[in-house]
């Protein structure tokens, strides 16, 4: 999966994470390591200056590529190059350094915000840790700067205020300033809206766009909501039990599915208009127990049309149009199957 | 005649800042069978309505005013111990926000059906069981997981298994809070399913309150979109959300990311919710509305009926006709 090398900010090749699990006596004895593979082979790329949306239900690992992206998270195998640098086994300093440029938003601002802290020194924190601010003064101009860029103005009435005192909206706000304050090139946003009302969701979205065309800055935006990633991100990667099974540039992925689980979610979305009520109840079973997947595709105890070969061999994933990767071994049925249900 | 009728319904918060009124002057009737939808965002009043409907509020709350009629019965004046024994989860019953995370961990999940039932009705032991099956063979549930522990259900089973709970003594009005919140879009659907098919087979009313347009679109015959602690729009869901006519209901929708329209720019309603302590003179909305006007701010609106037959609207900008600018957030 390669586009020119020189338009890539980050790359992850065959990215694997298990979390091991405790061992019982048998399985100790057969040399068996239980592990949940929350990850297991995930490759993708992220440009400059774009937008890649981590869609997938609860479970399906993208809180955690997201993590191992940024090396939060030690990957069990697997490579991520940052910046034409592999990044994988960086020693603990270097990787202190290069966190200039790579930072996270978190799904729940007050969860991950020290209550205690004023908003000054709750986005001044970074710049503090990495030892930029020479002075005062320019940590005091660096931090206005970064609440200015997050429209949580004027900005001297927020400075001095603490989490507490905001709503949910300025709250993600004073942590998106935090992410930016360092002015990262690297952004990874886990679910930043989902716990924000419609109407306020906008405002934070506008921003991180506007941030990423104005900067040029590459944003992995993690969330559940495959309607919401259609609209705000340039390309999606879908995942299901640790693997991606399809992505594309978010139009085409949404007006073209290719593959079976990515149409079952889209399905499953529910309209806002009620002359078309339909309610979809999507792939038969849940999803499988990731410390034990299903062999060959993933998704084959759940798809409806899965084959002997779908048990046994594990899909490649192969651009089936420019840019449009799927894993599944019968994307033509599935395109047949999709084409069908739209005339009928 | 209605199932459930509420007048000009007032419920207040006494807080150390003052008055929150959570519920403020809300009407609306439900007829038998059908589904009312109340769409609103956090701090609207929404849940507190649910509260005050099944009389489980908090000691600092207090109904200041209004009816609430069930079957032509007035609520509001009956004493607790009546309420308690002849309407809360005898004829109203309430699905709450999150209950599938309450199911006690130690007990099986039919066990806790069946103790639903035999904590109101004098049954045996076996006809609580017997009964129990039938309703979690009702939501989808296999009866054989009668014996079954909630870590063994997934999610979606045990929402499911929690609205079967709640009608264990054959309510006639069933209150859904948020009920497939915090589920994945195909579990969601489930149990959205699930209760449509209830609906269908008992002749339930419900409401059921969201902040998620869409879950409201699909199963809902009558919607009312509440703001600050009013109903500002309200009507059958085909009128409202297909012509809306209040700013704020226009704004919602537009704001809400439809998955099969062409990709669009985002979209949000400027500023934030007021502080129901001191909520903004005239129309509650106007400090958000781009339409508002000096009328806006020094009266506050009626909800009346505009356009359409049953179409209700709290708004000066829009004509007794029902024609109203369009509104067109950025």
């Amino acid at each position: 999966m390669t586009a020119s090398p020189s338009d890539i900010l980050l790359e992850a090749r065959n990215l694997v994470k298990h979390f091991p699990l405790r061992r019982s006596l048998v399985q100790a004895l057969r040399g068996e390591r239980p592990a949940v593979r929350a990850v297991d082979g995930v490759s993708l790329f992220v440009r400059r200056g774009e937008i890649l949306g981590l869609v997938g239900e609860s479970g399906c690992g993208k809180t955690t590529t997201g993590r191992l992206l940024l090396r939060l998270e030690e990957p069990t195998s697997g490579e991520i190059i940052f910046d034409g640098q592999d990044i994988t086994r960086l020693p603990a300093k270097e990787m202190t350094r290069l966190r200039r440029r790579m930072q996270i938003v978190f799904q729940d601002p007050y969860d991950s915000m020290n209550p205690n802290l004023d908003i000054f020194s709750i986005v001044a924190e970074p710049l503090r840790i990495q030892g930029l601010a020479k002075s005062r003064e320019e940590m005091e101009e660096r931090v206005a700067r970064a609440l200015a860029d997050v429209e949580l103005v004027p900005v001297e009435e927020y400075m001095y205020r603490y989490p507490k005192e905001l709503s949910g909206g300025q709250r993600q706000r004073v942590a998106i300033a935090r992410a930016l304050v360092l002015e990262p090139d690297f952004v990874v946003a886990d679910e930043p809206v989902s716990m924000l009302d419609v109407s306020i969701r906008g405002g934070i979205l506008k921003i991180l766009q506007r941030l990423v065309r104005e900067r040029g800055l590459s944003l992995v935006f993690i969330t559940h909501d495959l309607a919401l990633a259609r609209h705000f991100c340039d390309r999606v990667a879908v995942m299901y039990l640790g693997q991606i099974v399809e992505q594309a540039a978010s139009d085409e992925l949404v007006r073209k599915p290719h593959h079976p689980y990515t149409q079952a979610l889209m399905q499953a979305v529910l309209s806002t208009d009620p002359r078309r009520k339909r309610i979809y109840t999507g792939l038969k079973g849940e999803i499988p127990n990731p410390a034990n997947p299903p062999s060959g595709c993933r998704l084959h105890p759940r798809c409806p049309l899965a084959t002997e070969r779908c048990r046994a061999e594990v899909p490649p994933m192969v651009e089936h149009a420019p840019g449009h990767w799927a894993a599944c071994h019968h994307v033509e049925q599935a395109l047949a199957r999709l084409n069908q249900q739209a005339a009928g | 005649m209605a199932e459930l009728a509420v007048q000009n319904l007032k419920m207040y918060y006494r807080t150390r800042k003052g008055q929150v009124r959570a519920v403020d002057g809300v009407s609306f009737t439900l007829e038998p069978g059908r589904a009312l939808g109340i769409v609103g965002e956090s701090g609207c009043g929404k849940s507190s309505l649910g509260l005050t409907l099944l009389r489980l509020l908090p000691p600092n709350a207090e109904v200041v005013g209004g009816s609430i009629r069930l079957g032509g019965q007035e609520l509001l004046n009956m004493d607790d111990e009546t309420f308690r024994k002849e309407v809360r989860w005898t004829k109203i019953a309430m699905v709450f926000q999150g209950a599938m995370n309450a199911l006690n961990p130690v007990l099986t999940v039919g066990s806790q059906i069946a103790e639903a039932i035999l904590a109101h009705e004098k049954v045996s032991k076996e006809e609580a069981e017997r009964r129990a099956k039938g309703l979690l063979e009702m939501v989808g549930i296999n009866p054989a997981r009668y014996n079954h522990y909630p870590h063994e259900f997934s999610g979606g089973m045990k929402q499911r298994a929690v609205i079967a709970m709640a009608l264990a003594c054959n309510p006639k009005v069933i209150i859904a809070d948020e009920p497939t919140t915090a589920l994945d879009v195909m579990v969601q659907a489930q149990v959205l399913r699930a209760i449509a098919d209830l609906r269908e087979r008992l002749n339930l009313s419900m409401i059921l309150v969201s902040h998620d347009l869409s879950v409201i679109a699909q199963t809902c015959d009558d919607v009312a979109v509440m703001y600050a602690g009013k109903i500002v729009e309200y009507g059958p869901v085909e009128e409202v959300f297909v012509r809306p006519l209040h700013p704020y209901t226009q704004g919602l929708l537009q704001a809400f990311p439809d998955i099969a329209a062409e990709r669009a720019p985002i979209v949000s309603i400027p500023g934030t919710p007021p502080n129901l302590a001191d909520p903004p003179s005239g129309c509650r909305f106007n400090p958000r509305c781009p339409l508002a006007t000096e009328e806006c701010r020094r009266l506050e609106p009626e909800l009346a009926e505009k356009g359409a037959a049953r179409h209700r609207v709290a708004c000066h900008l829009v004509s007794p006709g029902g024609e109203v600018p369009e509104v067109k957030f950025a």
